[in-house]
């Protein structure tokens, strides 16, 4: 049975067997890789995409919670090639990403975060992103992209295009 | 993308015949293989080349290489010696990665040596594309090459001057001589607007907006996703199975059982469901009815491995080393300690987990694999294939982390085994995290006893390092051929401390669990070893730590690494060493007071020949260990990007950090007792101290920078926990009882 929702502000549908987990939609069914797979238990935060504007670990969401909801991946954050995400601006200009592997679900929390509290503080920062791992370590570099992000939007609050 | 033809100057001018010409310059990364005849840089059966730079008339410049990049920032470094001597931006090289070629067996990225390993053939090659772009331009203008100048990827000429863009002169350069690559001059180091210098990566922006391709997003026409029921037990073996419910299935096309053996097998091999997804692909794999027999490592435990390491310490090992009389020393001091350091199994828990995609046909097969060894993955997948090495295409991907683990081919065996059966179609092998956690090649697991003396002024009289381990050079070598021993010490076997008497013994532990390189190798125990019993033999003289270590460092000298003069390995520069000891101790306020409950720590180390030191300032609080701040101090050569190498050192850290903090692979009953992040955890951002890394602007050539900020991060933690409590901590992970 069909499954609709919108993804990346466009409408999409899927026929698939209703309890596959949305980050296997995306990767296989939609070949959009950008969303990873880490750990399939919600332990790493590499699957993160944000439904409805939360951040959410897609790899142990059913694609049918999904129906009629909004699903943002990593690919629709830049409004275009050209005007990427302040997030993903800070990520650069920080030079978070190593091995990067992590870094599309990284970068979905901290938005998510700015979303909500546009100048977190570091313990803000603790409490949204210590559900997701990083092994190459780029912690700090995180740390200081999200308050880089967080001064360019003057305090505003940031959202996915 | 690679092809498999062997690739040299007179196919590249054959293909880049629709853009006109191009300047080609094949060169080696291995220094002793280094090729610079004539005869080379034309057509010969087997191409000596392993890099080339390309120059092409649309003013690009190309790096082909086998260097794999997995977070380290090759991409980056790479490029920008090349750009340094060629004398243009470097974003203006982009890197491709070159064929593999059976015929030459060292791509390879592992052990910190891409930037040491290329840094002279890089300066080499780019110095000769750049002479011979002047020549090229002063044929034209008709003058003498030196009255021209290389400049931001022009050559000019006079006041006002007049220039060409480098592409203009491909044509005219490609057809001179190439010189010899000894000899052409390089850039003299004062004038580097590149090398030394904070850039940005080069894949930044892809790994920010999800476009970066990892292996395991390589999609192919027609691919099935496949992952492998695995005897739990190391060296079991499959019995029987049965397919039926898991082919039920919905999206399972087929379930195939396969062996793998020989060099770089981790498992005898397995059952693989192939789906049209990863999804349908586990859940067959969750139906499936497997019989396994275990075999005898079901007898191991981490339990019995102890006891096995209690044995042989008590009966003590081969002796590697005897400077002196060191057990008389012992028997007559005064002032002596003796204990015992222990570690565990350590898993690389790579975020990516493996994954290889194959495809075989009849007349030939391709590949994309994320790996550190793409010649050993081409290797593997010809025999499964039963084709000629230079049939199969090895497409290297990025890849989510290495650390060592990527450089084994297990994972590229069973892709290529389970694609051998799969009747021409392209099949992608996904481990999930427990698969990966449970079916890897670890750190090996080891004990150390140390003795150490002192006499009356507080010197080092004694110094004997016992250990016994896993070891990883019986797990890969034949027998007899590389015996285990001093290369399990790494720079334990090198001592900076001044003492006449030192003694190195070791014995094998007999393992069934597979191990190997894990970041920084050998030096991840070692260099705990060697920089907490200082620490206690500092304590135990009543000295400052620092203090303590300078003094038994002692004058400036070079001390030959043991065991290691005979080849590539540079000396131990002691002036080097107490240079990052001072650094890092200035820059953390050593000696300065801290808030009660606070405690400093410090450690130096010598590895993949790299200085590294480290402060660290730690606290307990409710049995938990926190980590506050580390300041390191790296002395790795010349930097070729420093905000590289500071990202480098800030990632050991954390690497070291979970094998301090969390880590520990155990076995029972043949089997890993982990399987994913809930019981082998990492770092987490809230415990990530504020890491500063000072990086020495030294002027010696480049050494090794992704593995050397590892081995001090954990003395320098434990220490300060002894500062701040009192405790020593003698095994990792950091267990609460060994806080209370």
């Amino acid at each position: 049975m069909a499954i609709s929702f919108t993804l990346n502000g466009k409408s999409q549908s899927v026929d698939v067997s209703p309890d596959m987990p949305l980050l296997w939609v995306l990767r296989d069914t939609l070949n959009m890789t950008g969303t990873k797979f880490g750990c399939g238990m919600a332990l790493c935060g590499a699957c993160t995409v944000h439904i409805d504007g939360e951040a959410t670990r897609s790899c142990i969401t059913p694609i049918s919670s999904v129906a009629g909801k909004k699903v943002t991946t990593i690919e629709g954050l830049a409004a275009d090639e050209s005007h990427l995400h302040p997030v993903q601006q800070a990520w650069m200009e920080e030079d978070v990403p190593q091995c990067g592997y992590c870094q599309s679900g990284q970068i979905m929390s901290a938005v998510a975060l700015l979303t909500k509290k546009p100048n977190p503080t570091d313990a803000d920062i603790d409490d949204a992103m210590s559900g997701n791992i990083c092994r190459c370590g780029t912690y700090q570099r995180i740390r200081k992209a999200i308050h880089r992000a967080a001064s360019a939007a003057g305090g505003k609050a940031h959202s996915a295009a | 993308m690679a092809t498999a033809s062997v690739v040299n100057r007179r196919d590249f001018l054959k293909t880049s015949a629709a853009s006109g010409a191009a300047l080609v310059i094949g060169f080696h990364l291995s220094p002793s293989a280094f090729a610079n005849t004539a005869e080379d840089q034309e057509e010969k059966p087997v191409n000596p080349f392993d890099a080339w730079v390309r120059v092409t008339p649309d003013n690009s410049v190309t790096l082909i290489l086998g260097k794999s990049e997995m977070g380290q920032g090759v991409y980056t470094s790479l490029p920008m010696i090349l750009a340094e001597e060629l004398c243009v931006d470097w974003k203006q090289v982009h890197i491709e990665q070159a064929p593999t070629n059976p015929k030459i067996y060292d791509h390879g990225t592992g052990g910190s040596g891409s930037v040491a390993g290329s840094w002279l053939p890089l300066r080499r090659a780019g110095a000769a594309a750049r002479e011979m772009l002047i020549a090229a331009a002063a044929m034209k203008w008709e003058v003498s090459p030196d009255t021209c100048k290389a400049t931001d990827g022009t050559v000019v000429h006079g006041h006002p001057p007049r220039r060409f863009a480098y592409g203009e002169l491909v044509e005219t350069a490609a057809k001179l001589p190439i010189p010899d690559l000894h000899k052409v001059p390089l850039k003299n180091s004062t004038d580097f607007t590149v090398v030394g210098h904070d850039t940005h990566r080069f894949e930044s922006r892809a790994k920010s907006t999800g476009a970066a391709k990892f292996g395991i997003d390589s999609r192919r026409p027609g691919m099935l996703f496949a992952v492998v029921a695995r005897c739990p037990v190391f060296g079991g073996k499959l019995v029987s199975f049965d397919a039926a419910k898991a082919k039920a299935v919905p999206g399972v096309r087929d379930v195939v059982a396969f062996e793998t053996k020989g060099r770089g097998a981790s498992t005898t091999g397995g059952v693989a469901v192939l789906a049209d997804n990863s999804w349908a692909a586990m859940q067959g794999r969750n139906a499936l009815e497997v019989k396994w027999d275990e075999g005898p490592a079901v007898k191991e435990s981490s339990e019995e491995l102890h006891r096995q390491f209690l044995e042989n310490a008590a009966k003590g090992g081969n002796v590697l080393r005897n400077d002196g009389d060191v057990n008389a020393v012992l028997a007559a001091s005064k002032k002596k300690i003796e204990v015992a350091y222990e570690f565990p199994f350590a898993a690389h828990a790579c975020m990516e987990p493996m994954n290889c995609t194959v495809q075989i046909r009849p007349d030939g097969a391709e590949a994309w694999v994320p790996t550190q060894a793409p010649q050993w993955a081409q290797a593997v997948i010809a025999e499964a294939a039963k084709l000629p090495p230079e049939k199969v295409i090895v497409n290297t991907t990025l890849m989510g982390g290495g650390f060592g683990r990527r450089y084994q081919a297990d994972f590229v065996m069973e892709a290529a085994q389970v694609a051998a059966k799969s009747a021409g179609k392209p099949v992608m092998v996904l481990w999930t995290r427990e698969d990966d956690m449970q079916h890897g090649f670890y750190r090996p697991a080891s004990y150390h006893k140390m003795q150490g003396a002192l006499d009356a002024n507080g010197n080092l009289a004694a110094w004997k390092h016992f250990q016994t381990s896993t070891s990883i050079a019986a797990k890969w070598s034949e027998k007899g051929m590389n015996d285990p021993g001093l290369g399990e010490f790494g720079s334990g076997a090198t001592i900076p401390y001044v003492t006449p008497n030192i003694r190195l013994e070791y014995t094998h532990a007999e393992s069934s669990i597979p191990r190997a390189w894990w970041r920084s190798v050998e030096h991840s125990s070692s260099g705990f070893v060697v920089e907490s019993f200082i620490d206690e033999l500092a304590a135990a003289a009543g000295q400052d730590p620092l203090a303590f270590r300078l003094k038994l460092i002692g004058a400036d000298r070079k001390i030959p690494q043991f065991g290691q003069d005979r080849g590539d390995y540079p000396p131990l520069n002691t002036a080097r060493l107490k240079g990052v000891l001072q650094l890092a101790a200035e820059k953390s306020g050593w000696g300065q007071p801290l808030p009660k409950g606070q405690g400093r720590g410090i450690a130096a180390f010598y590895s993949f020949n790299s200085y590294t030191a480290a402060v660290a300032e730690a606290s307990v609080q409710n049995g938990a260990v926190r980590v506050r701040r580390l300041v390191y101090a790296v002395d790795c050569g010349r930097p070729i990007n420093p905000d590289g190498v500071r990202a480098q050192v800030e990632s050991a850290a954390i690497y070291g950090l979970s094998a301090a903090l969390h880590d520990a692979i155990t076995i029972k009953d043949g089997r890993v007792e982990q399987s994913n992040f809930n019981d082998y955890d990492m770092p987490r951002i809230r415990e990530t101290p504020l890491t500063e890394v000072h990086v020495v602007m030294s002027k010696e050539d480049p050494t090794g920078i992704g593995e050397p900020g590892l081995p001090v991060v954990t003395p320098a933690v434990c220490n300060a926990i002894f500062a701040a409590t009192g405790k020593r901590i003698r095994r990792l992970p950091i267990r609460p009882e060994d806080l209370a």
